[in-house]
């Protein structure tokens, strides 16, 4: 029973990693990209990974894997956003039909 | 002019091979042969490899140096996704090892790519 979670659990997290790899190859900008890459992780990797925990149960691959997922869930926010703030200071532009910059009307 | 891009060229032509090595023949290193649900874990790695080449294809046409580094922070978390079904696949628990690895490396040189691209020093 566990095993059919576990793959459904996998299959999940592979569409949702398919999708946003589509999402960095088609978005226009650097922020709309970031925004598909961070989905792909929270909701892809760590959707592969607890499907490896429920199919492996509690041995030591099983317990390293959730080890990963929350270290996944603590780093890669933090990761996104230093990223994001570099990208806005060091001057890359938004798309054109964008419509509202909340960071540089908050920076004057 | 074939010098300047042969580079990729070798790069393609390695992807394409493990594509068709794992589509068509399995080897044993990779697959632990008794399993039940193989061709399952076989889609799955060619679903990753398919994602992993739309990060490569990012990162080399990219217009800006963040592109890239979004794509190579999304490279790192697929190859933790890769070696999670390795894992699965082949029953050696030494390839989760590598993904923690992975994530730890990936985290602090994505931080140290961002400290670059705002211009300041390593020690702020």
């Amino acid at each position: 029973m566990s095993n059919i979670a576990g793959f459904i659990l996998i299959s999940v997290g592979l569409a949702f990693d398919l999708f946003g790899c589509l999402g960095l190859l088609r978005l226009p900008d650097v922020y709309n990209r970031l925004q598909a890459a961070t989905k792909c992780v929270t909701l892809g990797t760590c959707s592969i990974l607890f499907g490896m925990f429920l199919i492996t149960g509690f041995t030591s691959s099983g317990i390293k894997a959730v080890l990963c997922i929350i270290f996944l869930l603590l780093t890669s926010p933090v990761a996104a956003h230093a990223l994001a703030r570099a990208s806005h200071k060091s001057g890359v532009k938004l798309w054109e039909g964008s419509v509202v910059d909340r960071y540089e009307e908050d920076a004057k | 002019m074939i010098g300047r891009y042969i580079r990729y060229i070798i790069g393609a032509a390695a992807l394409l091979a493990v594509i068709l090595v794992i589509l068509f023949r399995p080897p044993e290193i990779l697959f632990y042969p008794y399993l039940e649900h193989i061709g399952f874990l076989k889609r799955a790695l060619f679903v990753l490899l398919l994602c992993s080449v739309l990060c490569v294809y990012r990162i080399i046409k990219g217009p800006t140096a963040s592109d890239r580094i979004v794509g190579i922070d999304m490279f790192g978390i697929l190859i933790i996704g890769f070696c999670a079904v390795l894992t699965v696949s082949t029953g050696r628990s030494w390839y989760i090892d590598i993904g923690i690895a992975w994530a730890l490396q990936s985290f602090i040189s994505t931080l140290a790519l961002a400290k670059y691209l705002e211009g300041k020093d390593f020690d702020e």
